[in-house]
């Protein structure tokens, strides 16, 4: 892939919802219907200066865009003296990134006239905004989690009750979001007469990667703005950390024409990538098909998927959107392992540097950007998607730093 | 195919007795790739004129509980590609009964795609079952399968409109395999009026055989589907009586047998 393929203009992904090798459409006779209908809806859609319009004004007035771009002092000194930015997602209304894309499909939702939505949800925060999504316009909702995630995100299961969604425990298989997901597949499935299934990341069968993606593209096109403006330049590097990768996707794609400006995508390596216990899909993956598109997959020679690891539930998924494994075979964006503890580090060293404690998915880009900072040094810029915040993680925090103990956390 | 496969052939000769052929489906490696065998065989020696073996998958999001607890004991079990060849290899040697396979995409993939179809046909299979691999992304396969004379099945569903219903039948060879309901394998109460109202419309794109599953269980709903259908395709219910005889394995081959006998005369039944 040359250079001048990734300038404005290049069109992908392909007709059939292909990035280069990546993606396509595996999905059971039964729901092409549906999907089908879901990608001619959002190309009308988008076509109409009336849903762009909506959105635009429920991004603003409801979610609190465009969110701000904070310069992180004492931070960036522990970060090779690097000058690190951070867009502020975790600012945005339920507190993450997942609001963007929520509101867009509720719109389709209503525009397809179905009146049940349906979510899979890992840490939770995808599962909060779609909650609130369907409380705001009126539509039922059923929430698939892991049962190990309901645990560890108890905080985000009740705010979802309390807006009305029922909140499924999945108990099958690893208990975690790849499960949720195909419990959600499989109530689509049954009830996709009057039922969207609200698909959170940049995976699935087409047109979910790339509509996922343009939801979420608002991040990069304010970030960059508000970088230039602040810095008279771009950054030398976007980090994001990467689970399904629609955070990333969203703050990579506006910079993708940008040469100079490296796309570094952070990986959950959970105890490490040299343990069996990490979810690091495109440092340890391969090429296969999970949950309707083709893409890096953690699996065995049979093509079983291997159960992943990761202290954040939200980053615990063995798959990847395939627009990230055309990112990185044709080098445009690098993908980096960053384990348990770094994430906890750095989220414990932004928390008491900056008073602002991110969610421990977002605390892999944090744990990226002190790596990446020290590596580049004070001349460099880099900017940080700060996902989501952390107060559905401070159980797990506490646990793990022993904060409920009287000297905790010291 | 310019030559009659096993597998048309079969549904032929039912056809010409008046009446709808029996599959029968299991998954590989359940309870145990020894014991899975020996179901596969009872469900031909009970009377199924066709059987599916299932390539046991770690995510199986078209299967409902019951299929999903056997995939989860065979792949606990330890069964692997090579175990569900064997399977077809034993069972294909054995009886004059087509042997297909009912598997995800993934594992197929994995594999290699012409490695599996030029194993699978060694075996002695007939053919396969992707329920996850859309006619759009199956050329690669269909052409493996082509050259190493298997038949490629495709699932229609109650949501596939007529120009879609006329895309799928052209692609597919053997039989179609139409879903009697929308949703994921297992028992239900009643097979519903979606089912004759699709193999009507699939009919009309197609001079293949309609084969109608998901949800049949019984002898009565056997008969029902085999009024207005070619052949009537139960899975569940069978991997349900292995279940249910909790290790036992001579009472589950004898409760296969038996619920293959009683649908067996379900699709005699005038």
């Amino acid at each position: 892939m040359s250079e001048k393929d990734y300038l404005p203009g290049a069109q992908v992904p392909d007709a059939r919802g292909y990035f280069g090798a990546y993606g396509g459409r595996f999905i059971p006779e039964a729901l092409v219907a549906a999907v089908e209908q879901v990608a001619e809806e959002y190309e009308k859609a988008k076509a109409d200066p009336a849903f762009a319009a909506e959105l635009d004004a429920l991004l603003k007035d409801y979610t609190g865009r465009p969110s701000p771009l904070t310069d992180v002092h004492r931070f960036s000194a522990e970060a090779g003296g690097a000058r690190v930015l951070l867009k502020r997602e975790d600012l945005n209304h339920t507190g993450s990134h997942k609001i963007n894309n929520v509101l867009g499909q509720a719109l389709l939702t209503r525009r397809m006239g179905k009146t049940r939505i349906i979510a899979e949800t890992g840490a939770g925060q995808h599962g909060v905004a779609t909650a609130t999504a369907c409380a705001l316009f009126g539509f039922d909702c059923t929430i698939y989690m892991g049962e190990v995630d309901t645990e560890r995100q108890a905080l985000n299961v009740a705010r979802m009750r309390m807006l009305g969604a029922e909140v499924v425990a999945v108990t099958s298989g690893s208990r975690t979001l790849k499960d949720a997901i195909n419990e959600a597949f499989r109530d689509w499935v049954a009830n996709v007469d009057n039922t969207h299934y609200l698909f959170g990341t940049v995976a699935g069968p087409h047109p979910f990667p790339m509509m996922v993606r343009d939801f979420h593209r608002v991040i990069g096109v304010e970030a960059r703005e508000q970088v230039i403006e602040r810095t008279g330049k771009l950054p030398d590097a976007v980090v994001a950390c990467v689970g399904g990768g629609s955070n990333a996707m969203g703050i990579f794609h506006e910079f993708i024409p940008d040469a100079g400006v490296r796309l570094i995508g952070c990986e959950a390596a959970g105890e490490g990538v040299e343990t069996p216990r990490h979810a690091a899909t495109l440092t340890k993956g391969e090429p296969g098909v999970l949950h309707g598109a083709r893409s890096y997959v953690l699996q065995d020679e049979d093509g079983q998927t291997i159960e992943s690891h990761s202290i954040s539930a939200g980053l615990d998924y063995p798959g990847i959107g395939p627009e990230h494994a055309w990112l990185k075979d044709t080098g445009r964006a690098e993908y980096r392992p960053v384990t348990d503890d770094q994430a906890m580090q750095a989220l414990r060293l932004l928390s008491r540097t900056e008073g602002i404690i991110p969610a421990i998915e977002s605390a892999h880009a944090l744990a990226g950007a002190l790596e990446l900072g020290r590596e580049l040094g004070p001349e460099a810029t880099i900017l940080v998607s700060l996902s989501g915040r952390g107060d559905k993680d401070m159980h797990t925090a506490a646990q793990y730093f022993g904060l409920y103990d009287d000297k905790g956390g010291k | 195919m310019t030559v009659a496969s096993k597998l048309s052939e079969t549904l032929a000769a039912a056809k010409a007795e008046g009446r709808a052929a029996l599959i029968g489906y299991l998954p590989a490696g359940f309870p145990s790739v020894e014991g899975g065998i020996k179901a596969v065989r009872a469900l031909i020696d009970g009377g199924c004129d066709i059987v599916e073996v299932g390539l046991p998958h770690s995510d199986p999001v078209l299967d409902g509980p019951t299929i999903q607890t056997a995939d989860d004991i065979a792949l606990r079990g330890g069964v692997k590609i090579k175990d569900v060849l064997r399977t077809v290899r034993e069972v294909a040697s054995a009886t004059d009964a087509p042997v297909l396979v009912m598997t995800y995409w993934n594992p197929v993939d994995r594999y290699g795609t012409a490695r599996f179809a030029a194993d699978l046909a060694a075996a002695g299979g007939a053919g396969c079952i992707l329920p996850d691999l859309p006619v759009e992304e199956s050329e690669e396969w269909r052409k493996a399968a082509g050259e190493h004379g298997l038949d490629t099945v495709f699932v229609v569903a109650p949501s596939s409109k007529d120009p879609r219903l006329a895309e799928v039948t052209a692609a597919g060879t053997g039989f179609v395999y139409a879903a009697a309901v929308m949703g994921v394998t297992g028992s239900r109460a009643q097979v519903g009026t979606l089912a004759e109202d699709l193999v009507t419309r699939t009919r009309a794109t197609t001079d293949l055989p309609v084969c109608v599953g998901l949800g049949v269980s019984t002898a009565d709903q056997a008969a029902q589907v085999a009024g207005f259908a070619d052949g009537v395709i139960v899975g569940s219910a069978f991997v349900q009586r292995i279940l249910d005889a909790a290790g036992d394995e001579e009472a589950a081959l004898a409760a296969v047998r038996t619920l293959a006998g009683e649908l067996a005369a379900g699709v005699r039944r005038r």
